[in-house]
This record gives structure tokens, C-alpha cells and sequence, in this order.
């Protein structure tokens, strides 16, 4: 990276970590305040500041506090631990990656339906749009419910849940990228009389791979949603989702953001990985823009 | 036996704006191994007629038989190989992955399709350049490329849409020679679609002349040149008069329409 490049980047980092301190300050001061007028104290600001950036259990956490947390959460515990972040992670990653193959593999199946029949692109695109327009809060519960019911427990009702969030922008984008193929190449393979299956094999899929990968980035991320929602209800005591329920019961903030961030990281590090696949294939396919 | 027989061919388009003649009572024979340019201005329906050859379009009248055949069944039968305006090479195949790509769909043999590939770049003069990627190549390469895909599995029509239309004038001389070369070492019988008259002239056996509004042929011109033709016979006046003789071609169709 150029150095004319780190300048924004750490400036906008900086102005993110001072309004949240500043936030925490503020949030944080009522209750404070609350307790000296309740000791008969007064407090003033020099005093005020340190107190509300150490409380046990903050409105909102100083990003110090999120900071340990997720230190102690990730390098403070075996990772075996049920107090590790890595554990509890690695049980929302097993989800989320089984939640987005079948979402994935969903996609693209129906992607290929649709693309090459009129009938099922209007039957099914409708139901796949329907799918998405219903809050996931309102499915999740009622997945985990009935898997339950029927015996089913742990990752697979989860990866379910992930699957319904991550198919539909593999979906969307490879009716698309299935259908790049200009009227040219199409005339190309009918002049050679190619049946479907090798104008889909040949043509439509390596086609369509920039249109894949970028619905994957997508994807993933919607998977990791969808597995942390689906860890909410479950009465889960393992998983981000878990942790982030466990730590709102008892208050504790910290516990809280540690998740979300250990959440977002995760994310983040899903989306790279596609990034570095996608940059390879399409290099070596010729396709990279 | 002629290889292309056309009697009374209409193709009529329907649009939201009414009925479109793109062709209209097109009546054409084509012997083996002759070489027929198809010219005339945009609309006059050159490209339609070869795409009908190949059945990418359906004639809604008259009767159009390819080898003998319907389009359809001599299309199935491998009767044409087709080239583009564009080369359409795949970016993610080599030069030789591109030409094996038809020879994979119509399932030959690796070793077969090894063998053809070999020969059909020597006749382009492309041998050498298999294991390169389409991008690594020029324009006119690429479209030598595409032509080698279209000669490899042996079809004895080669339907050619403007080839070499987008190509600069130097390249384009070029690859006409190079084209008239294969195609007297070949013996197919070429159907080409131009808008360059010296281009039809030059390469051309038979020139049709075609104008819009409806579609049709307007005059069907035997060459007298030789088939040997060196790019220095463009100033002779035998040329020259059969170059006219298609203008006026051109023109007399613009006057009526």
C-alpha cells in the first residue's frame, strides 16, 4: 500500500474510534451521574471521563474495552473453551460455510432452470423474491422449531437458515452471467449444432464465473447472518449468535461486541478469500477486468 | 449438382412496426468450389440469405436446399463451417483449445482433433501459435484463428459474414490473398458477405448484387477473371470494368427503391 493511501484510511479510523469514545463518554455518564447523586456526590468531568471508559457493564463499551475483550476472548482461553471466541466462531463458521454450499449449489441449479426455461423463470423467481421479503427474524424460529420437532438439531437447521439468506444472490446473479453470451457465440454454437448441455457446459458457466464469484462475496456474508439469527432462538449455548443472546440476558456489553466484531472479522476474511480465488480463476481465464 | 439452390426465397420479419421484406423472391445457384460475394447496402438482406444457408434464420417462403438438403439437416450434416464479423474466440481457450472447441461438441476423437488442428492452423498460417491465448494475438490473427475453426472439421461451405470488416485495409489485402490461396488449395465453395466492392471483385467468382427494400438480387455477375490472381491484376482494366459493372449494379438498385 502507498503511503498516500494510509492517510485517508487512518483518518477515517481515527474519526470512527473518537466519536465512539465520545459516545461512550456520553452514554455512559447517566449512570454515573445516577450513582454520585444517589451517594450524595458530585462529580465532575475529570473524574466523570475515566469512570465511564472502566465500568463493568457499559451502555456502550470504549473500543479499549471491546478491544480486550475480543484479546481475551480469542488468545485468553483454550480453543477449546466454551469462553473462547474462536470455539464459539468456529461453530458459527462449520454453519455458515455447510448453510452457504446448499445455498450456493441452490443457486446455481436454479439459475440453470431458469435460464433455460420460460416457464420455470416465471414460476420461480417470484417465490425466490417472496422468500427474501420475509423477515428472516420470522422464518428462523420456525425452522429451528420444527427441525426440532423431527429430530433434527445442531448444524444442519442452522445451515438451512443460511442457505435461505445466500442462494438468492447466487440466483440473481447467474441468471445473468448465464445469460452474457452475445447473440453471436450463441449463433456460433448452432452453427456446430451443440445441444444444450454443451452450449451450458462450454459457454454459459465459464461465462458466467465474474457474475459467480461477485454473488459469492455476497453470499457468504449473508450465510454468517443467517447462521448468527438462526443461533438466537435455538436456545443455542454455542456460536456467535449464542453469545451474542448470552450477553445481552446478563448485561454484559463487552461480551456483546466481542461477538459482533469476532462476526464481522469472520466476514471479513470469508469475502477476502472469494476475492483471492476470483482474482486467480479470472486470471487465468482471461476475464479479469 | 449445385451446392446452394435457392428458388423464390422470402423471409419476411414481423415488427411492431409491421412486416419487414428482408428477402423476396430470391432465386440463386451456386455450383461446387465457386467463390459468391454477396454486396450491397445494409438492408438489401445479404447477411439474412446466409444465415437462411445456414439455417440461423427460416425462409417463410420458397425453397432453399444446401447440399441438396434442407438448411436444417445440412447444417446437422456439418455442411458449413461459419465466420463472423467478430472472431468470438474464447478468452480462456488457446488459439488451438479454440479451434478443437466445435471438433469437442461434434465428438472427434483427441488424436483426430489433434491432427485437424495442426492442419487447419498450417492453412491459415497460424501453426506456432496454438498455445497461445487469443489477446496475446492481433486482430487479423484472431479472425485467421477463427476462420482455421471453421475450415477444422471438414465442412465443403464456408459461409463468411463480413471476416474482415473490421480490420484496417493492409491487414485486410492480406488476408484476402491469404483467403483466395485456401481456398483454391481447398476447393469449398465460399459464400461472402462484403460491402467493399474491390473486396468482391478481387476474391469473387460470381458477384450478386443485391439492394433494400424488399431484399433481393439485382444483377448476378460471372467473373471473367482468372482464378491465379495476384493483388496487382486491381489495376488492370478488366478489374476496373467489373468493378463498374457492379456499381452500376448498386446504383440501378438504389434508383428503383
Amino acid at each position: 500500500m502507498r503511503r498516500a493511501d494510509l492517510v485517508p484510511i487512518l483518518t477515517v479510523l481515527l474519526v470512527i474510534v473518537a466519536v465512539w469514545y465520545l459516545g461512550a463518554i456520553r452514554m455512559n455518564a447517566t449512570w454515573e451521574r445516577d450513582q454520585a447523586a444517589r451517594a450524595g456526590t458530585e462529580v465532575t468531568w475529570s473524574q466523570l471521563i475515566p469512570l465511564t471508559l472502566t465500568q463493568d457493564r457499559p451502555v456502550l463499551p470504549a473500543p479499549h474495552q471491546v478491544a480486550v475483550g475480543l484479546w481475551e476472548g480469542v488468545a485468553g482461553q483454550a480453543v477449546t473453551s466454551r469462553r473462547s471466541l474462536v470455539w464459539h466462531a468456529w461453530v458459527t463458521l462449520s454453519a455458515t460455510l455447510a448453510g452457504f454450499a446448499i445455498g450456493t449449489a441452490a443457486g446455481i441449479l436454479l439459475a440453470v432452470g431458469i435460464v433455460h426455461s420460460r416457464s420455470m423463470d416465471q414460476s420461480v423467481m417470484p417465490w425466490a423474491v417472496a422468500s427474501q421479503t420475509v423477515p428472516i427474524l420470522a422464518i428462523a424460529p420456525m425452522v429451528i422449531v420444527v427441525m426440532a420437532s423431527a429430530g433434527v438439531t445442531g448444524l444442519l437447521p442452522k445451515a438451512i437458515i443460511a442457505a435461505w439468506l445466500s442462494f438468492f444472490p447466487v440466483l440473481v446473479g447467474m441468471v445473468k452471467g448465464l445469460r452474457t453470451p452475445d447473440a453471436m457465440q450463441m449463433d456460433l454454437m448452432r452453427s456446430w449444432s451443440a445441444g444444450r448441455r454443451q452450449v451450458l457446459a462450454r459457454l454459459r458457466l465459464p461465462s458466467s464465473l465474474p457474475y459467480l464469484f461477485a454473488s459469492l462475496k455476497v453470499a457468504i456474508a449473508a450465510a454468517l447472518v443467517g447462521t448468527i439469527v438462526a443461533e438466537l432462538p435455538s436456545g443455542a449455548t454455542a456460536g456467535l449468535g449464542a453469545r451474542l443472546l448470552s450477553g445481552s440476558y446478563y448485561g454484559q456489553t463487552v461480551q456483546i461486541w466481542s461477538a459482533l466484531f469476532m462476526a464481522a472479522i469472520l466476514a471479513g476474511l470469508l469475502v477476502a478469500l472469494i476475492g483471492l480465488v476470483e482474482r486467480r480463476v479470472l486470471a487465468r481465464m482471461g476475464l479479469a477486468a | 449438382m449445385a451446392v446452394i439452390e435457392a428458388q423464390g426465397v422470402c423471409l419476411t420479419f414481423q415488427t411492431a412496426d409491421g412486416p419487414v421484406h428482408a428477402l423476396k423472391d430470391v432465386d440463386l445457384s451456386v455450383a461446387p468450389g465457386e467463390f459468391v460475394s454477396f454486396i450491397g447496402p445494409s438492408g438489401c438482406g445479404k447477411t439474412t440469405f446466409l444465415r437462411s444457408i445456414a439455417a440461423l434464420e427460416t425462409p417463410t417462403g420458397g425453397t432453399l436446399r444446401v447440399n441438396g438438403m434442407d438448411p436444417d439437416a445440412a447444417r446437422r450434416a456439418r455442411a458449413y463451417g461459419y465466420v463472423f464479423q467478430a472472431p468470438g474466440l474464447y478468452p480462456w481457450r488457446t488459439i488451438s483449445g479454440n479451434i478443437s472447441l466445435p471438433l469437442e461438441i461434434m465428438g472427434f476423437s483427441k488424436a483426430d482433433r489433434a491432427e485437424r488442428i495442426a492442419r487447419v492452423m498450417d492453412l491459415v498460417e497460424l501453426s506456432g501459435f496454438g498455445a497461445k491465448f487469443p489477446w496475446q494475438l492481433s486482430g487479423g490473427m484472431q479472425q485467421r484463428a477463427s476462420i482455421a475453426r471453421a475450415l477444422a472439421f471438414d465442412a465443403d461451405i464456408l459461409l463468411m459474414d463480413e471476416p474482415f470488416g473490421a480490420l484496417d485495409e493492409i491487414v485486410r489485402d492480406r488476408l484476402n490473398e491469404a483467403l483466395l490461396a485456401l481456398w483454391r488449395k481447398t476447393g469449398k465453395t465460399i459464400g461472402f458477405v462484403t460491402h467493399s466492392i474491390p473486396e468482391a471483385v478481387y476474391l469473387s467468382t460470381k458477384i450478386v448484387v443485391m439492394s433494400p427494400r424488399p431484399g433481393r438480387i439485382t444483377r448476378i455477375i460471372d467473373s471473367p477473371l482468372p482464378p491465379d490472381r495476384p493483388l496487382e491484376i486491381r489495376e488492370t482494366p478488366e478489374f476496373i470494368a467489373l468493378a463498374h459493372e457492379v456499381r452500376e449494379g448498386l446504383r440501378e438498385g438504389h434508383g428503383d427503391a
